[in-house]
């Protein structure tokens, strides 16, 4: 201010005073003493804790804070450095100005912090002062992990899910699509089953989640019961059991139907016989003599709940002697028919006697003379089927043809490893599975990889990985390579070895 | 010959006591044991007169005096004019000043010479001082306080002052007062020096928290060891003059 106004003023220089209790010459403060004095003097951590116990949970690694929460943290790390300061008591009377930790064997159960503290001392001077804190760390277990270690199969909820099938090709793709949504991440247990696959949650809203998703992939029907464990009279606290019980209908793609009469005219005179093309929350049928297709959900099937008259067990072998292609190429949701007349002869029958069928098949498209193709044999079968009996006059076709075969050139790749491999879940199997259940376990996983090989829509949501060890033949000829369908490079997602996640980074475009 | 002594337990004996070269002041205590150490340092060379001022104990802080004269503010009362009047030596002329800063203790410091003032002193008052007191007068402040008579206490052969001093204040104050200064504290580092510490030209009193320190400071700056020689004086005399001077 002096200086704006024009004025004169002497250059001040601090002269120096002796510390009037050790002598030795220093600049002068408010406490006229020098700081080693006033450090010996006055103590500003007096009051302040300097041993403090904290409590840790070895098995999860996390440390207690009072009353209930558990922080992760690992030792030396920022968490546990603002964890440990926050437990110190009247820190707020103090200004705090560094903190840090000092390096003690992980073993010791002491952890040491450093802190540095300022506080105004005498008149007016600040005083900063370095204080160790010594923690001594006590190991208690927190209650998740008390309760995991009681009793580890202690569920709460139980998700049973069934299909009263004899193949377990539904199992297959739900879980490839239970993989890719993370949707079975909350189970603490998965246990295969008869007829299904059980999962076991430690929380009812972890089940209840899981349920959900199910309901959007597939049609089910679902109920639901709680049974009480124990209860807590004093505060009426009440813990339960609850199950889940979700049934996925058994009605699988390439079934024979014979649709119930109100059925079939409530899905506008719908010929009895269709076939199951695509099931996902809904199921696609597809009468092939008119090439039309419809679509039920979950709840209208499950009012009506009728079952497939011929399915996969049932499937029979053909081969293709002629097409006569009688429409043109018609596009049904999405997928492209024709309508054809064939020839075909059972391949059991080929060779060895003239049985021939005519038959009509929506297949004209992909179907040439020569070719297998895999379909039902309605001539020879015997169907017990209340719904059939029902419709007087019904002309039931003697071969129904449901999809082309590539077998005779499988053979020919038979035991060679494919470019593409899928992960499963960690399920749990009975012990007493026996050696013919493995058997047809086996053949019916390579008659799915097989399935999505050729389908393409069903690979739309699962996740496929390159399977490293993988070389490609160099005896492959172009020529096996065109008839055989097989998944192109583009679909495959690395398969990060750094750790087990799935890489989505590469979308996968169809 | 610096001595350590306390009035009732406190350690700011300048506030209850006056000490010049000619006479020596001293506040009415509870016990006796503050004029007798006065007493016993200073009986045969100058009286120790037992007084209070406006009824008040704190004298030291409410008069101004040296040799030549002492002045008591205006809230004297006329039984302890009367009272230092006679008990002082003929040579000592006691003057009631009026003057609005009746704290003259704290408002003028002077030894036989030259006195420092308050800035705001009456012109009336200052022209009283160089009268009563024989001394030039100074408008001073010291480490930027304008309470001189606090923050510095000096005789005739030396002086210390506020230990936030520049070293250019202390050259100017050292030339206008023409003894040597230095910055020190008292009283385990208080800054109110006169508070603390009274002073004459061979004798100092200083409260009881003085370090040794503080006391070797005041001993070397009053010069205040040739009254009690000792081996080691001339050396901490060097070196101390080195240092400060």
């Amino acid at each position: 201010m002096a200086q704006e106004a024009g004025m004169f003023t002497v250059q001040q220089t601090i002269g120096s005073v002796l510390c009037c209790k050790c002598g030795v010459p220093m600049a002068p403060n408010a406490a006229n003493m020098c700081v080693k004095c006033l450090r010996s003097e006055i103590d500003i951590t007096e009051g302040l804790q300097k041993h403090v116990i904290i409590i840790h949970c070895p098995e999860c690694d996390t440390y207690l804070q009072p009353p209930r929460t558990w922080i992760k943290a690992k030792l030396e790390s920022k968490e546990l450095l603002t964890f440990c300061v926050k437990r110190l008591k009247n820190l707020n009377k103090i200004h705090l100005v560094h903190a840090e930790f000092i390096w003690t064997e992980p073993h010791s159960k002491r952890i040491k912090v450093r802190l540095r503290v300022q506080k105004e001392v005498l008149n007016g001077a600040i005083l900063e002062q370095a204080y160790t804190v010594e923690y001594v760390v006590q190991d208690q277990m927190c209650e998740s992990c008390t309760r995991v270690q009681a009793n580890p199969d202690q569920w709460v909820a139980a998700v049973q899910l069934r299909q009263h099938v004899s193949h377990r090709r539904t199992f297959f793709y739900l879980e490839q699509l239970i993989l890719k949504h993370d949707a079975a991440v909350r189970a603490i247990r998965i246990k295969q089953m008869d007829q299904g696959v059980d999962f076991f949650f430690a929380n009812r809203s972890h089940a209840v989640k899981f349920v959900e998703f199910l309901g959007k992939v597939a049609p089910i029907k679902s109920r639901h019961d709680k049974q009480l464990v124990s209860h807590d009279t004093k505060s009426n606290n009440y813990n339960y059991k609850y199950t889940f019980s979700v049934e996925i209908c058994p009605i699988c793609r390439e079934d024979l139907i014979c649709l119930p009469p109100k059925v079939a005219v409530s899905l506008g005179n719908l010929g009895p016989l269709v076939i199951c093309t695509k099931v996902s929350n809904t199921i696609a049928l597809l009468d092939i003599f008119t090439l039309r297709h419809c679509f039920m959900d979950a709840d209208q099937y499950w009012r009506t709940a009728f079952k497939s008259l011929l399915s996969s067990r049932q499937i029979m072998e053909y081969i293709v002697l002629d097409v006569e292609p009688v429409s043109s190429e018609i596009n049904v949701g999405g997928s492209k028919y024709v309508l054809a007349d064939a020839q075909v002869a059972r391949v059991a029958d080929f060779g060895k006697n003239d049985t021939l069928f005519t038959v009509r098949t929506h297949l004209g498209h992909i179907l040439n003379p020569g070719d297998y193709a895999i379909g039902y044999d309605l001539y020879r079968a015997n169907s017990n089927d209340i719904e059939l009996d029902k419709y007087k006059g019904l002309v039931i076709p003697d071969v129904i043809l449901i999809k082309k075969s590539y077998e005779e050139k499988r053979q020919k790749k038979r035991g060679k490893p494919r470019a593409w491999k899928l992960k499963s879940l960690n399920m749990e199997v009975e012990d007493s599975a026996k050696a013919t259940d493995e058997e047809k376990r086996s053949s019916e996983y390579e008659q799915f990889l097989r399935d999505l090989e050729e389908n393409p829509d069903m690979r739309f949501n699962i996740s496929l990985y390159q399977n490293k060890e993988y070389q490609p033949s160099e005896m492959a000829s172009m020529t096996d390579e065109e008839d055989v369908p097989s998944i192109p490079l583009e679909e495959l997602l690395a398969d990060l070895d750094l750790s087990e996640e799935e890489a989505q980074n590469d979308s996968m475009n169809e | 010959m610096a001595t350590r002594l306390q009035f009732e337990n406190s350690c700011e004996v300048g506030v209850f006591s006056k000490l010049t070269n000619a006479y020596c002041l001293v506040a009415i205590g509870g016990s006796e044991n503050f004029y007798s150490l006065f007493e016993g340092e200073l009986v045969d060379v100058i009286p120790v007169v037992k007084t209070s001022i406006g009824g008040t104990r704190i004298i030291g802080r409410l008069c101004a005096g040296n040799k030549n004269g002492l002045l008591v503010p205006h809230t004297t009362t006329d039984q302890e004019l009367q009272h230092l009047r006679n008990s002082l030596p003929d040579q000592v002329v006691v003057q009631r000043i009026e003057e609005r800063l009746s704290a003259l203790g704290n408002c003028i410091a002077c030894n036989d010479h030259v006195a420092l003032t308050h800035t705001d002193l009456d012109r009336e008052t200052e022209e009283m001082i160089a009268d009563v007191l024989g001394v030039e007068v100074f408008r001073q402040t010291i480490a930027g306080n304008i309470l001189v008579g606090s923050y510095c206490a000096f005789s005739n052969r030396g002086g210390l002052v506020h230990p936030h001093t520049s070293i250019e204040d202390l050259d100017e104050l050292s030339t206008l007062l023409q003894v040597p200064l230095v910055a020190g504290t008292v009283n385990r580092g208080s800054e109110v020096i006169a508070a603390g510490l009274i002073v004459n030209d061979w004798t100092a009193f200083c409260g009881s928290d003085t370090t040794a320190t503080e006391l070797s400071v005041i001993e070397s700056v009053f010069k205040l060891r040739e009254a009690q020689p000792s081996a080691i004086v001339d050396e901490m005399r060097k070196s101390l003059i080195d240092s400060y001077v």
